[in-house]
């Protein structure tokens, strides 16, 4: 083993937030103290519970929750006896009273998440999570929509209002390579020591674990990942293959590798419903850079309308919703359906 | 009804931002029994100021002790500062007697939408006009609830990143809170949650709003209860549409059937367009049209009350 690594950096698993997109909202109590155990056996140092959609995610338009997120919040907490819990918010659908909740129950990470040019309405989520004594990262949501320049710009908004760490968002797993190298040392050159930059990855067109390494080459020191790829789209950078990979590459994570591997394998394959795959759906929101989560809600609609997912994900991407605009796939599908019709 | 129209009440807007000069512009256009006769803002150098004095409005930039200080008050204002400057200003209108009409989040009055509830609120004399979704909104979710048991009302409200001013930003929880609130006190609904999007994509994008409603099973299959709840906001709509000519239906309200994770209800779904008029906001910005046009609405209709009033008790005199 290398014991002076060239590169450091901290993983953070996601699959009990990103992979709830893929459970439809169903972890129960059981599988979250499983999974948590089995995390911060290999020692993962972050674990990230919440819906999908972040604190008060439950809801008509992204699905309601099976178990109250806060159960499962202060269940993996009771679990954890080293990992730290975050959770996920996204202003605009979540309320610092929702913050203010997840704290009570145990959670000591607030990861804030804005579309990439909206930075400005985190700033008092920030600003309360930091007086809460909780450590902080931005999310910039579909991070492909924007510049490395402008990007930056958003992150100093963010670092500005008490953000720790910006993590470049690829929400639409559209990014290929040096689109995240560049993005990341954008923000890695505009933040300095003020905060440290992420990065966030999906499968769509299967570049979430290669994109990371692009990422960390380029000065990232925090990568997400889900155990069996579990999550949004085509899923997101598996943990188990970040931690393998960047092993191989001398890239120090502190995480077990064996550990990881294990908990995909006997943990969390399991109780998987539906495996991320890159099928035509997925890898068209890779391709058109359509956010993640309209996946499944996209099938749904496709299935009642009688249109493909493809096609309603294709004009979604044209149109240009952002994260949160899962209303809109019905309407896309409704008028779809319609020009069928009268064709 | 030619004396009626001869004496128009008289409105000061107080705040010459975006809002404050769309709403100026909607009074003088549209309203049949109002007009502008005071604009105050803060800062001398305002466009809204400008605009207001080439029309002939007297301005002032000194604010709502100038505006106090005048010989003749107002009998509306309209409060276009901030939650803020209105929690201050609410009790001096009060004592002056004018019939304050809120367009900020204080909600320091009662609530209210001119399709829904401007009847039961006729004599207060602070009002607060909710949110631009809280408008676009409320008046669907009554709609539904007029006819079946609402249990819960959720809506998503997308605006365009252009149209989204400072202060919508910074109080973001604000917004959703006040509105949610609404959808229960104003729309009828048992909980409410509203969801906010800000949508940066060019060109900006009109404003959205889809309202999903919790309504019992048998609302949501086909027959006789399914229409009425089509036939209520179809009304609902074109009553809107009086005073929001771009308020729209973008598909058909779509049903969905009974589900165990909806606690045994069925949902109603509607997904509306709210194109603004264009009065001085571009039209992407229906957010910002919709307020101000129901807050002229709403002016109007009491100023059409008390001329009404006024002409009454002069007839018996």
């Amino acid at each position: 083993m290398n014991t002076t690594p060239e590169f450091s950096v901290r993983l953070t698993d996601t699959t009990l937030r990103d992979g709830s997109h893929a459970m439809s909202h169903k972890f129960t109590e059981t599988h979250v103290r499983s999974i948590v155990r089995a995390l911060d056996d290999a020692k993962v140092e972050v674990i990230e519970v919440t819906h999908g959609d972040g604190l008060g995610g439950s809801s008509f338009n992204y699905g309601f929750s099976l178990t109250p997120e806060l159960d499962l919040v202060k269940a993996a907490v009771d679990e954890a006896k080293n990992a730290k819990i975050a959770v996920l918010m996204l202003p605009g659908l979540g309320t610092i009273h929702d913050l203010n909740l997840a704290h009570e129950a145990g959670a000591s990470m607030a990861r804030i998440a804005t579309h990439c040019t909206e930075a400005d309405v985190s700033i008092q989520h920030f600003q309360h999570a930091r007086k809460l004594g909780m450590e902080t990262v931005g999310f910039l949501m579909l991070s492909h929509r924007t510049t490395p320049e402008n990007l930056a710009k958003q992150a100093r908004i963010m670092a500005d209002a008490g953000c720790q760490c910006v993590y470049v968002v690829d929400s639409a797993g559209a990014l290929i390579l040096e689109d995240v190298s560049d993005r990341v040392e954008a923000l890695v050159s505009e933040l300095g020591t003020d905060a440290q930059v992420g990065y966030h990855g999906h499968q769509n067109m299967s570049f979430g674990v290669a994109n990371s390494v692009f990422a960390v080459r380029a000065g990232a020191k925090q990568i997400d990942g889900t155990l069996m790829a579990l999550g949004a789209g085509a899923g997101n950078s598996p943990t188990e293959v970040l931690a393998a990979s960047f092993d191989r590459l001398g890239i120090h994570t502190g995480v077990d590798v064996q550990g990881v591997m294990a908990a995909a394998e006997d943990i969390v394959k399991p109780i998987i419903t539906r495996m991320p795959i890159m099928d035509r759906a997925s890898i068209m929101q890779g391709y058109a850079g359509v956010y993640s989560s309209f996946l499944i809600h996209a099938e749904r609609a496709a299935e009642r309308y009688g249109v493909p997912a493809y096609r309603i994900l294709e004009e979604i991407g044209k149109a240009g919703y952002v994260g949160g605009q899962e209303d809109m796939i019905v309407d896309v599908a409704v008028t779809l359906a319609a020009a069928n019709k009268a064709a | 009804m030619s004396e009626t129209k001869a004496v128009k009440r008289t409105a000061a807007i107080v705040g010459s931002g975006n809002i404050g000069t769309d709403l100026m512009f909607k009074i003088m256009r549209r309203s049949e029994h109002l007009e502008v006769k005071y604009m105050i803002g803060v800062d001398p150098a305002s466009d809204g100021l400008a605009r207001a004095a080439r029309l002939g409005i007297t301005t002032s930039a000194g604010g709502v002790d100038w505006l106090l200080a005048q010989d003749e008050l107002p009998d509306f204002v309209f409060e276009c500062t901030s939650a803020k400057a209105h929690a201050i200003n609410a009790p001096r209108y009060k004592a002056a007697g004018i019939h304050a009409i809120d367009l900020t989040p204080a909600a320091v009055g009662p609530y209210l939408c001119p399709v829904v509830n401007l009847d039961s609120l006729e004599d207060v004399l602070n009002v607060n006009m909710i949110t631009c979704a809280g408008q676009a909104t409320t008046p669907i979710v009554a709609a539904v609830s007029s006819v079946v048991p609402v249990d819960y009302a959720e809506i998503v409200a997308s605006i365009a990143s252009k149209s989204a001013g400072p202060g919508t930003r910074a109080n973001v929880d604000e917004f959703t809170e006040t509105t949610a609130k609404a959808l229960e006190v104003v729309g009828g609904a048992k909980r409410g949650k509203a969801i906010i999007i800000i949508n940066p994509v060019e060109p900006p994008m009109i404003m959205r709003n889809t309202v999903y409603c919790a309504i019992p099973a048998e609302a949501a299959e086909p027959g006789e209860l399914q229409d009425k709840i089509r036939v209520s906001i179809d009304q609902a709509v074109a009553s809107i549409q009086d005073y929001v000519p771009g308020y729209a239906l973008r598909v058909e309200p779509q049903f969905d059937t009974a589900r165990e994770d909806w606690d045994g209800n069925g949902r109603v779904g509607i997904w509306i367009q709210v194109r603004g008029a264009a009065d001085y906001l571009p039209e992407y910005a229906g957010n910002l049209d919709i307020i101000t046009a129901a807050a002229t609405r709403t002016a109007d209709l009491l100023a059409e009350r008390m001329n009404a009033t006024a002409t009454t008790v002069g007839a018996h005199a």
